[in-house]
Formats: C-alpha cells, sequence, structure tokens
C-alpha cells in the first residue's frame, strides 16, 4: 500500500492494482480499485458479506479476470506471470471435500506442484520439507492421517502449511480463522505476526476478524473502496534472518 | 464347459475386459472425486449415437462413436466452467442431446437393430483383434498419463483453484482429462454396452473411497475392485451362461455393499 511518509519505495510493490472493476453481472463488486502492496506489508481486508473480499484475492491470484483495470503481481502483467512458485494461496476451509482420500502428507506436498514440478519426482529433500513443515506447525504426528478425519484447526495448520512448503514471498489466506475456536485462532494470528516480523513475506489476508487484525495492523484503514477497509502495517527495518529455509523459517516463529 | 474358458473368444474377452477395468478405474477415482460421476452416461449416451450414426454411414462403429465421445466430454467440460457449481447439470443436457441424437439414427436405419443391442448391453465375447488393439492403446494412454501426472492430478481433483495458483495449466489438463475419460468410455461400451458403462466407472471408485485413507490408496483399491468383479464376472457368467455385462455390475454392487458393511463393523 502506498505509505506516503515511509522512505520512498524502499520494498518493491508486490501486488498492484490499477483501476480494477469486477462485476457479477450487473452488480458491480469491485469499482475501480487501486491498490499496492509493497515487500514485507501485512495487509488485512475487512468487509461484510458480499463486500468483495474473496472475489478480491480471486482476481489477485488470476482465478478470475478483471473487467477492467490490470492486476501486476511482483511487477509483471498478471496474465504474464509465471513465478507462482512466490505465492502461496490459503483457501477458505469450507471449500474442500471432507469424505476425499487424501492423507495430510499429500496435501501439504501438493504445495510443491506446479509448472516447476511438472515431470519431476517426489524427492527425499521434499518429504524433509514437508516433515518440517508439519513438525514446526506442531502437527507432524497428524502426517499418516486422512485430513478429512481432523479438526477445524489441525485442518488449517495443513493448508498453512501446504501455502508454507514451497517458501513464498507472498502468502494469501481467505478468512483462515472462520470455524475455529478463539484460542487456535489466537495461536494461528501469532504464527503469522511473527513470520511477517522475522522474514521477507508478504501477507494479504481476509478476515471477518476485526479485533485481531485492528490490535496488529491499527485501528484506521489505510484505505477504503466501496464496502472494503483495508488496514496495513509494514515490517521495515527489521532485521531479517540470513537463513531462508523452512525449517528455519518456522523455527522462529516458536520463539 | 471347460473348453469355453480355453476358446479364442473367452481369452480375448478376458484381455480386453482386464485393460478396460484398469482404466476405467483409473478415470472413475478422478471423476468421482470431481463429482461427475454422472459424466460416464453422459458420455455413453452421446457415444451410442455415434456407434448408431457408423452402422448407418458403414464406419468403424467404435471409431465414430469415439469421435462423438470425445466431441460430447469437451462439451461437458466447456458446459462445466460456465456452471461451476452444477457440474451435474452440463451432464445431464448433453445426456438428453445423445440419448435424442441416437434415437433419431436409430428411426433412421431400423435394420440395425441387432448391432446396436450389442453396443447397449455390450457383447464382450465379439471382441475382435482391432477391438483389442484400439482397447491396449487406450489403455496404455491412460496409464502413462496417470503413471506421468499422478501427482497434479490429485491436486485437480482435490482443489483445482490451487492447483491454478500454483501455475499449472489446469485447463490443458482438464481437456486431456476429458478426452481419456471419452476415450476409455467408448472402449468400455463394447465390454459392458452403454447402459452399464457408468457402473465400471463409478462403483470400483465407490468401493475405493469407502475404505481408502490416501489418493494413491485410492487408486490401488479401485484398481483392485475393478478387476475382481470384471474377471471373476466374466468366469461366472461364462459357467451359468448369463449376461456378461450384466454379471459384473452386479458383482461390483455386492463388492460395494460388503465394503460399505464391513467399514460400519470396523468404526
Amino acid at each position: 500500500m502506498a505509505l506516503a511518509a515511509e522512505p520512498a519505495d524502499c520494498h518493491r510493490p508486490v501486488v498492484e492494482l490499477d483501476n480494477v472493476t469486477f462485476s457479477f453481472g450487473d452488480r458491480t463488486v469491485i469499482d475501480g480499485l487501486r491498490l499496492t502492496v509493497r515487500e514485507r506489508d501485512f495487509v488485512g481486508i475487512i468487509g461484510p458479506n458480499g463486500s468483495g473480499k474473496t472475489t478480491l484475492l480471486r482476481l489477485i491470484v488470476g482465478l478470475l479476470k478483471p473487467d477492467g483495470g490490470t492486476v501486476r503481481l511482483f511487477g509483471e502483467p498478471a496474465e504474464r506471470f509465471r513465478d507462482w512458485h512466490l505465492i502461496g494461496y490459503v483457501p477458505q476451509r469450507k471449500a474442500f471435500n471432507p469424505l476425499f482420500p487424501a492423507t495430510v502428507r499429500e496435501v501439504v506436498l501438493s504445495g510443491l506442484y506446479g509448472r516447476r514440478k511438472l515431470f519431476r519426482r517426489i524427492t527425499r529433500a521434499d518429504q524433509a520439507r514437508c516433515r518440517d513443515a508439519l513438525e514446526v506447525l506442531g502437527i507432524a504426528e497428524l502426517e499418516p492421517r486422512r485430513i478429512g478425519a481432523l479438526s477445524g484447526g489441525q485442518q488449517q495448520r495443513v493448508f498453512l502449511a501446504r501455502a508454507l512448503i514451497a517458501n513464498p514471498r507472498l502468502l494469501i489466506l481467505d478468512e483462515p480463522t472462520a470455524g475455529v475456536d478463539e484460542e487456535t485462532q489466537d495461536n494461528f494470528f501469532g504464527l503469522l505476526r511473527h513470520m511477517h516480523q522475522k522474514h521477507n513475506m508478504t501477507f494479504l489476508m481476509v478476515t471477518h476478524d476485526t479485533e485481531r487484525v485492528c490490535s496488529y495492523l491499527g485501528r484506521e484503514p489505510e484505505i477504503t473502496s466501496g464496502r472494503l477497509s483495508f488496514y496495513v502495517r509494514h515490517s521495515h527495518g527489521l532485521e531479517d534472518c540470513a537463513e531462508t529455509d523452512l525449517l528455519h523459517t518456522l523455527r522462529m516463529k516458536e520463539g | 464347459m471347460l473348453e469355453l474358458f480355453t476358446a479364442g473368444f473367452f481369452l480375448r474377452a478376458l484381455a480386453g475386459g482386464a485393460l478396460i477395468a484398469l482404466t476405467a478405474a483409473l478415470v472413475g477415482v478422478f471423476i468421482v472425486l470431481r463429482r461427475q460421476a454422472m459424466i460416464g452416461d453422459g458420455i455413453a449416451h452421446v457415444s451410442i449415437a455415434g456407434v448408431a450414426l457408423g452402422f448407418l454411414i458403414n464406419l468403424y462403429p467404435i471409431g465414430v462413436g469415439l469421435a462423438f465421445a470425445v466431441a460430447a466430454s469437451l462439451a461437458i467440460e466447456a458446459l462445466r466452467r460456465a456452471y461451476r457449481t452444477y457440474a451435474e447439470l452440463s451432464i445431464a443436457v448433453i445426456m438428453a442431446g445423445g440419448i435424442a441424437l441416437a434415437s433419431l439414427f436409430f428411426t433412421m436405419g431400423m435394420g440395425f437393430s441387432v448391432n446396436v443391442t450389442s453396443y447397449l448391453f455390450g457383447s464382450i465375447y465379439t471382441l475382435d483383434d482391432t477391438d483389442l488393439a484400439v482397447i491396449a492403446a487406450i489403455t496404455a494412454a491412460v496409464l502413462a498419463f496417470a503413471l506421468v501426472f499422478q501427482k497434479e492430478l490429485f491436486l485437480l481433483a482435490f482443489d483445482e483453484d490451487a492447483a491454478a495458483v500454483n501455475g499449472l495449466p489446469v485447463r490443458v489438463f482438464n481437456v486431456l482429462v476429458s478426452v481419456l475419460t471419452a476415450f476409455v468410455i467408448s472402449a468400455a461400451i463394447k465390454i459392458v454396452g452403454a447402459l452399464l458403462v457408468s457402473a465400471l466407472l463409478t462403483i470400483p471408485a465407490a468401493c475405493a473411497l469407502a475404505m481408502a485413507r490416501s489418493f494413491r490408496q485410492a487408486l490401488g483399491l479401485a484398481v483392485a475392485a475393478g478387476e475382481i468383479a470384471v474377471l471373476l464376472g466374466l468366469f461366472v457368467a461364462g459357467w451359468w451362461n448369463l449376461a456378461p455385462g450384466g454379471t459384473v455390475v452386479l458383482l461390483l454392487i455386492a463388492m460395494l455393499a460388503l465394503a460399505l458393511a464391513t467399514r460400519k463393523l470396523r468404526v
């Protein structure tokens, strides 16, 4: 998000929306939205049901095409963008079939399956990353379990592990805390906060949870558009950890 | 009776059945998980219109049926994208179109009713070498695809959006899967008939889903269920002189009942 007071452009833009418009039929959901998310911003998107939060995320990750305006990712126009491994995406949990035959291990490893992994096998290193991700999220013992048999909070950690296994630079979360208990939400949010402060990762999170978002991102939205409010906090100036491997990243958060 | 089991036509039936059971089960797990269990029926009914046309214009019926099946599968995939949350709607529309077209071709070529019946209910004992070669080629294609892209297919079935955000060419995959499904269905029509094709796709998958914990396991169990039903079904049908297609499908249903019962006992 454009922070005028900040030493100008200390971090490159990760997501840029220029005059983006999107409608379902004749109902305009996103109307001329301009938004710049910079490296190491934490952007919380808050709005009532039907205000276009999820639509906005789907526009950003390319699942929907805008009716007007342009979306740029890491400086590239979205339609030419190829480095999808830079983006981790945690969709709404309710979107998956609880009877699906998939183990936690299969789901987490699938975070690595992109263009770069086509025609390649799962390596020992991949499996080690999977175990590390699970271990640090505190769900190592769930690895062989069927995902549909887990609790909501556990499933949420599995999907976070899937998004993190490829070590993304931008993490996009769609109502990650919907339908889980208070304590689990606290833990989860703490996890995100630590990742934001200690590591080179940018966050874009849609949520209902005004309380937790405001306590970290401040009371005043940076900008508003339609019924959407964008709360932003930048972590410029914090010490970066030298090591970037997943295990280390995740271990740091526990501290 | 024993000479039946060594007769050339019976051995060809076993070979063709075994190959189709393998591919149908693999494709079946995928389409069932994508909530497209009815796709087999939809494509089969369009394919039968192609078979009828093949007889009418004197072309290899399975070939014309295959072309129709591919067209139907692509149409279903296009409609599925237009009506994302109603995958079954696209299948219902295509199926109705197929039956309508088939009925037109049937009445235009009244004299072919006997042959057409064999495609409705299957005629596995009449597989000739061309049919077997076609089935073997289709099996090879499906197996190669499933092996090479197993992990991508998992993600596509589990979470198509995540597959797209990971940068996978989701549309290309969907079209390839649709075309392979059409191949399998057209080949399977000769085995169990258009009316029972979807059973061969979906019931092995249903058995597997009742027991499997992982995607890999589901694929393995579905193939096992399909093979057992087809091979055992052919022997049973040969021994008691029953309709092979119907016997195979009833065996599959019995196995599904068993799978569900054991699951209940276990829980």
